[in-house]
């Protein structure tokens, strides 16, 4: 089951694996409001209205449930909580379903019924679930349809988040989380911070920080004043950017490190130019499936861009600390002895392997290609069972009005990653441009001609786009990437409404509105916003 | 079948378990013993034999078009294809006796009178060694066609084609299952197309650079690599190759940077890495030219 996710596009070498598997004979269902690239290599395609795929996933589960195909053995052996979810569930017929996800109930029937009555199954999901307001309810919903079938911490079945940066795994690995050390461990255990200061020497602050959203909440309290950036290009991805550069604006400090001056770096007081961190520099990064696999330096950085780690730790000398010179791998071997998870990872394996997934506690251990095998163990090797999580249906945070009554959701397009500043540099014939793609029948009815600039509005700002018409949209859905913030400022059109668990923010279910232009527009490129609105 | 009457257990970890059995075999003259489902070719690599392959990859099906790593085997009327061949006990395999060398020889000896083989390193190392003299045979028909140079991403150079078919097999359903080209005419006129010969931008192409980089004799290039060549710059023997990671996405794809004069000149991944099996997307193929401020 791929799930809100365009792997074609935005994973495109993990689909390798994934056509590898359908042509020996797997089957492949997509859930997805939009007929993606993906989607086509689907045995069915299930086009769900966005922001309904809590109602999808219970109407699944009720009718695994109702056609006794449940896995009993496991849901009494390793989970707890049925009985509440069943009785939730129950809810969610087939017909209520399709009411609400738009998806017909022979379809939802069809998917319940081949993925409970499969000998494996995945579900693999990427944005699609976490960019919403209730991101956490969305991933909750589906690891319930693996816990009801057995799906999950096995060979060959599982649950499949794909990580969509190249070491976004990485950075929790390693503790840029607010609430966790190096390797999860907790920041409010004192054993686990005890273990931490006695290697760096100074006391752990107990108190969790704050994570990307909470620092904007925080900024517009004025609580936090003062920002370094590593990395991140917050100026123009986040949502609602509009406001989002008014908080970094509104700044007494804001630093900046990155290998260009994005539009984050203009707004700063201080720029420290870095080396490219994969060509430029030696470390490690950690891909979607926990492989810790060796980056290493092929070229040398360009003027004045110095390794991250260079950076920081003259940063630390000013302020009157020598933590030396280290080496990427000496402070790898520091993090392989405070981190168990990590501890089998040398350097020399990490060569000579290809790569380790964690857990792997030791120098002898093979690594984990999947986790969760406890769920099987006879004791559950001591661990509570895993519960099921009663969550309902509630739609986007921003519902469809009469003043916008067009659902706008976004994503990435093959060839692009994200506010395009590395791949801007593709010289990529397949680029299409930043348009606003809309439905043959929307575009018939608002009188829109392929190629057209239009202005496209939202309750936050608006922005003037061309329109690419597709005739596999459905009514009503309009779609965009964000990867050229320079020629179109898409995120002052998205949604900031956020998930409180997660830190997400909704960018995939904006409600707008798409006027056509009064005069032919002579500079298409232009943006008009409404600051500090939303 | 279903599951929901089955018994907790972690069910089967691994794959390919209790397959794992070897076959032992003869390769000019030396005992090799290889896992059952290898190829001849593996056998002979066993053997420390260099044989000669180009339309074989080991991140594709063979489709055993060029037959120049045939090899005897005895009991064989015919020469066999070892790359393609899958190992029996007992066999007994001579890779290097008068009818092998000679088989060889005339294969290179045909793609070489009506290919541009300048670009094709291997096959001209493998063309010494076997003796064979295009020369002798009178003026070849020659494609003779200009270079086909429609992006900034790869060029496709019709007089260096041998119709290999990798290309055709990694667009296709080895890899990439794009299906963008595929061999359209027969005899002379055949060549690898796009549909109705579009130009690639408008053709089904993702620029993936699967193709470019299985092809053994050049005529898929990279840009760069074209650009430097015909400013008579591309210096292979300077190049260093080092092994990374891209920085798109997180599936975690191995990238080799070839570098010369501190430049990134191309991008290639390792056949043998269990992420890629040597296959990339656009981003990864050709995404780097950030790093140099491009």
């Amino acid at each position: 089951m791929l799930w809100g996710s365009n792997a074609r596009e935005a994973h495109p070498i993990f689909f390798h694996h994934l056509l590898k598997g359908l042509d020996n004979g797997a089957r492949m269902y997509c859930v997805d409001p939009r007929r993606t690239s993906s989607a086509k290599f689907a045995d069915a395609w299930l086009g769900l209205n966005v922001g309904t795929d809590i109602a999808l996933a219970n109407a699944v589960a009720r009718h695994i449930i109702s056609n006794d195909l449940h896995n009993k053995a496991f849901i009494e052996h390793a989970t707890s909580g049925f009985d509440a979810f069943a009785e939730v569930v129950d809810a969610y017929t087939l017909d209520r379903a399709a009411e609400i996800t738009g998806v017909p109930g022979s379809a939802i029937a069809e998917l319940a019924e081949a993925y409970a009555t499969a000998e494996t199954a995945q579900i693999l999901w990427t944005l699609g679930i976490t960019e919403h307001h209730n991101a956490v309810d969305n991933v909750v919903s589906l690891c319930n349809l693996a816990l009801l079938t057995g799906h999950v911490g096995r060979w060959g079945s599982g649950l499949v988040p794909l990580r969509g940066q190249n070491n976004v795994q990485g950075g929790g690995d390693m503790g840029a989380l607010p609430d966790k050390l190096p390797g999860f461990q907790d920041i409010t255990d004192p054993d686990a911070r005890a273990r931490f200061e006695a290697v760096w020497g100074f006391p752990v602050p107990p108190k969790p920080g704050l994570h990307l959203t909470l620092m904007f909440e925080a900024m517009k309290t004025k609580d936090l004043r003062a920002i370094y950036c590593i990395g991140e290009n917050p100026a123009d991805s986040e949502a609602d950017v509009e406001h989002a550069r008014a908080l970094l604006r509104d700044l007494d400090l804001l630093v900046v490190q990155d290998i260009f001056l994005t539009r984050t770096a203009e707004l700063a007081d201080v720029v420290f130019p870095a080396s490219v961190a994969w060509a430029e520099a030696d470390g490690t990064v950690t891909s979607s499936e926990r492989r810790v696999q060796r980056v290493r330096a092929a070229v040398p950085p360009p003027g004045e861009a110095r390794d991250d780690i260079e950076i920081i730790g003259e940063l630390a000398r000013r302020m009157g600390v020598d933590w030396g010179n280290p080496t990427a791998r000496e402070l790898w071997d520091e993090l392989r002895s405070l981190s168990p998870l990590h501890r089998g990872m040398t350097y020399e394996r990490l060569e000579s392997e290809g790569g380790l997934q964690w857990p792997c506690p030791d120098e002898n251990h093979p690594g984990s290609p999947f986790l969760h095998g406890w769920l099987w163990a006879d004791d559950l090797e001591g661990r509570d069972p895993a519960p099921f999580s009663v969550v309902e249906h509630a739609g986007p945070a921003e519902e469809l009005t009469d003043e916008f009554p067009l659902r706008l959701t976004t994503g990435r397009a093959l060839d692009s990653y994200n506010t395009g500043v590395q791949s801007g540099s593709i010289d990529s014939p397949i680029r299409y441009g930043n348009t606003i793609d809309l439905a043959t029948t929307d575009a018939a009815r608002l009188g829109i001609e392929d190629g057209e600039t239009v202005r496209v509005v939202s309750p936050r700002g608006s922005v003037e786009m061309p329109v690419r018409v597709l005739d596999d949209l459905p009514d009503g859905l309009t779609f965009t990437t964000f990867h050229f913030p320079e020629l179109v400022d898409v995120n002052v059109l998205t949604n900031d409404a956020w998930d409180k668990r997660s830190g997400t923010a909704e960018f995939k279910a904006a409600s707008i509105r798409v006027e056509k232009l009064a005069e032919p527009s002579i500079d298409s490129d232009t943006t008009t916003s409404e600051p500090g609105s939303g | 079948m279903t599951t929901t009457d089955s018994a907790p257990g972690p069910g089967g970890v691994g794959t390919g378990a209790g397959s794992e059995t070897a076959v032992e075999l003869t390769v000019d003259g030396r005992s090799v013993s290889v896992p059952v489902g290898s190829t001849v070719l593996d056998a002979c690599d066993a053997a420390g034999v260099d044989t000669p392959t180009l339309c074989y990859a080991e991140n594709l099906t063979p489709v055993n078009a060029c037959r120049v790593c045939v090899v005897e085997q005895d009991g064989s009327r015919t020469l066999i294809p070892s790359c393609s061949r899958r190992v029996e006990g007992g066999m007994d395999i001579k890779t290097d006796t008068e009818r092998v060398r000679h088989s060889r020889k005339m294969v290179l000896e045909f793609l070489a009178t009506g290919v541009d083989l300048s670009q094709a390193d291997d096959l001209n190392r493998w063309a010494e060694r076997y003796g064979a003299d295009p020369d002798r045979y009178p003026a070849p028909q020659v494609i003779d066609e200009p270079v086909r140079i429609q992006d900034e991403l790869y060029i496709r150079d019709y007089d260096k084609c041998v119709l290999c078919y990798k290309c055709v097999e990694a667009c296709g359903d080895d890899a990439q299952h794009t299906f963008a080209i595929a061999v359209a005419g027969r005899g002379f006129d055949a060549r690898i197309r796009t549909e109705f010969d579009v130009s690639l931008p408008d053709s089904a192409c993702v620029y993936c650079g699967n193709c470019v980089a299985v092809c053994p004799t050049n005529a898929l290039q990279f840009k760069t690599e074209f650009d430097l060549r015909q400013a008579d710059n591309w210096r292979p023997g300077d190049h260093t190759v080092t092994r990374t990671v891209c920085s798109y996405c997180g599936v975690g794809c191995n990238l080799e940077l070839h570098v010369q004069d501190e430049t990134i000149v191309k991008v290639t991944s390792p056949a043998d890495h269990s992420v890629t099996s040597g296959h990339l997307c656009i981003k990864g193929r050709f995404g780097w030219s950030y790093v140099h401020g491009r």
